[in-house]
């Protein structure tokens, strides 16, 4: 620790903000596809579509119920298997660590997604429906314009805070090789043989994003108390 | 087309079943354009349930509703075809939260009837100030008074230019000092011709503005007589015994 160096931290941040683009890029890909998908998951459980609505509740447990990391893994190295054997090729089908790594990670949020909208869905009142029914609305309408709404209004802390965890897990994407925040300092730390000055740097940059999302959350939660 | 002589609504025959509880047995009843009808009985006689029928929010297991010459049965487009004539006013008013006063009003009769925004506006400012809260219409529900919030409800239905309304119990949940203002403003309603079908347990407002009163009991229609008569010579002994227990 007695020759901590900066100047190393200095001259490689341009590549250090370049993974940390990568992780908010993949954090906001996965964040739209997961709750547009999440809320689509919820929707057919709580309508109990029938056959689609027993999927989608065994779908969301089954992911619920497996680490990110194996998610990953499986997608990395599976689907490529899958995609050749559908398509008759002899060899596997590459899927590529970035496509990977946003389409497990939209597939993988959308389950978490799902079960905070689906709660959300629950908590609005009987008489929200009722009124929608009465005043002739068809359930595209009713849900789109007047349940929803209110559902995201409800959840909007709680769907902050998978978000806040759902950066942090962005990190996981190191074990394809990717260049994240975490990859690129780690890729830097290697190189330099300075690991500590990387690691506690972005250590740094994930705790203010978090901590100021946090904050964020904190104050969003109060005001809705307030209302 | 209908005539000016048949009924708006006909009931025949409903029954209506919660598991094997009977909460309607039998009920027939004819309903003329611009008709008010309060309907009353001790909690549970199947008031509200029957009300709630009338636009299948419940759907009644045996007999036929018949709104505006529509029989209503489980086809989706005869249920909001009916239900687009069909006013409904609710105890809780189920304003929705997210949205101002006028957009409230607005919602339905753009999404439902295919207004286009300007007419819709134009509509619901009109009946905003009919109900006395057109200064309310930027506001949410919850910046509301409950007596204005039930009367941004009323107007919210009105909206959707209905033939018939049902009130469901609408000054139940009010404080004592608001449940006037609502009632005046569904002698309004009544006085301008509107055909009304009105839970409620508050007598005066039958007697003012009531051309018939029906009492239920266990889910039956025990007594339906013109309200002069329902007042002053009920002819059941459970009718007179809930009179006597209502303030009058």
């Amino acid at each position: 620790m007695n020759n901590f160096d900066v100047s190393f931290i200095l001259d490689s941040l341009p590549y250090l903000l370049k993974g940390l683009q990568f992780s908010l890029i993949l954090t906001a890909v996965a964040f739209s596809c997961g709750i547009a998908l999440g809320t689509i998951l919820a929707l057919l459980v709580h309508l109990r579509v029938p056959v689609l609505g027993l999927i989608a509740k065994t779908y969301v447990a089954l992911i619920r119920s497996i680490p990110l990391i194996m998610v990953l893994f499986w997608f990395f190295f599976l689907v490529p298997l899958f995609l050749g054997w559908l398509s008759g090729a002899s060899r596997p089908v590459p899927v590529g660590a970035t496509w990977t790594a946003f389409i497990t990670f939209a597939l993988f949020e959308a389950a978490y997604y799902c079960e905070i909208i689906r709660v959300g869905l629950r908590a609005v009142p009987k008489g929200q429906f009722e009124a929608a029914a009465a005043l002739s609305l068809n359930p595209c309408a009713t849900y789109l314009h007047v349940i929803l709404p209110q559902v995201f209004r409800a959840t909007v802390p709680i769907i902050l805070t998978q978000t806040i965890i759902l950066f942090q897990d962005t990190s996981l994407v190191y074990v394809l090789s990717l260049t994240d925040l975490l990859g690129a300092a780690s890729k830097l730390a290697q190189i330099s043989g300075r690991l500590t000055e990387f690691y506690l740097t972005i250590a740094l940059i994930y705790l203010v994003i978090c901590f100021g999302a946090s904050q964020l959350v904190w104050r969003l939660r109060k005001k809705t108390k307030l209302q | 087309m209908l005539n000016q002589s048949d009924p708006i609504l006909r009931l025949e025959n409903i029954g209506k079943y919660y598991g094997r509880f009977q909460a309607l047995a039998d009920i027939s009843l004819s309903v003329q354009i611009g008709e008010k009808i309060v309907i009353c009985g001790p909690s549970g006689s199947g008031k509200s349930t029957l009300i709630r029928c009338v636009n299948r929010i419940e759907a009644h297991d045996s007999g036929r509703v018949i709104v505006a010459g529509h029989e209503l049965t489980a086809k989706t487009r005869q249920i909001s075809q009916i239900r687009q004539d069909v006013g409904m006013v609710f105890q809780s008013f189920n304003l929705f939260p997210h949205l101002t006063i006028l957009q409230n009003c607005m919602l339905a009769p753009i999404k439902s009837r295919g207004l286009d925004r300007s007419d819709a506006e134009k509509i619901a400012q009109n009946l905003l100030s009919k109900v006395h809260i057109a200064n309310q219409a930027h506001k949410y529900p919850a910046q509301l008074s409950g007596g204005q919030q039930q009367r941004a409800a009323i107007a919210r239905a009105l909206c959707m230019k209905p033939q018939l309304m049902l009130f469901d119990e609408p000054t139940s949940a009010l404080d004592p000092e608001m449940v006037q203002e609502v009632l005046d403003t569904m002698a309004e309603l009544a006085s301008e011709g509107m055909t009304m079908l009105c839970v409620t347990h508050e007598m005066s407002f039958a007697r003012q503005v009531a051309d018939r009163v029906i009492f239920m009991a266990d889910g039956r229609i025990v007594e339906s007589s013109p309200t002069e008569e329902f007042f002053r010579n009920a002819q059941s002994e459970r009718a007179r015994s809930f009179l006597r227990r209502v303030d009058l």
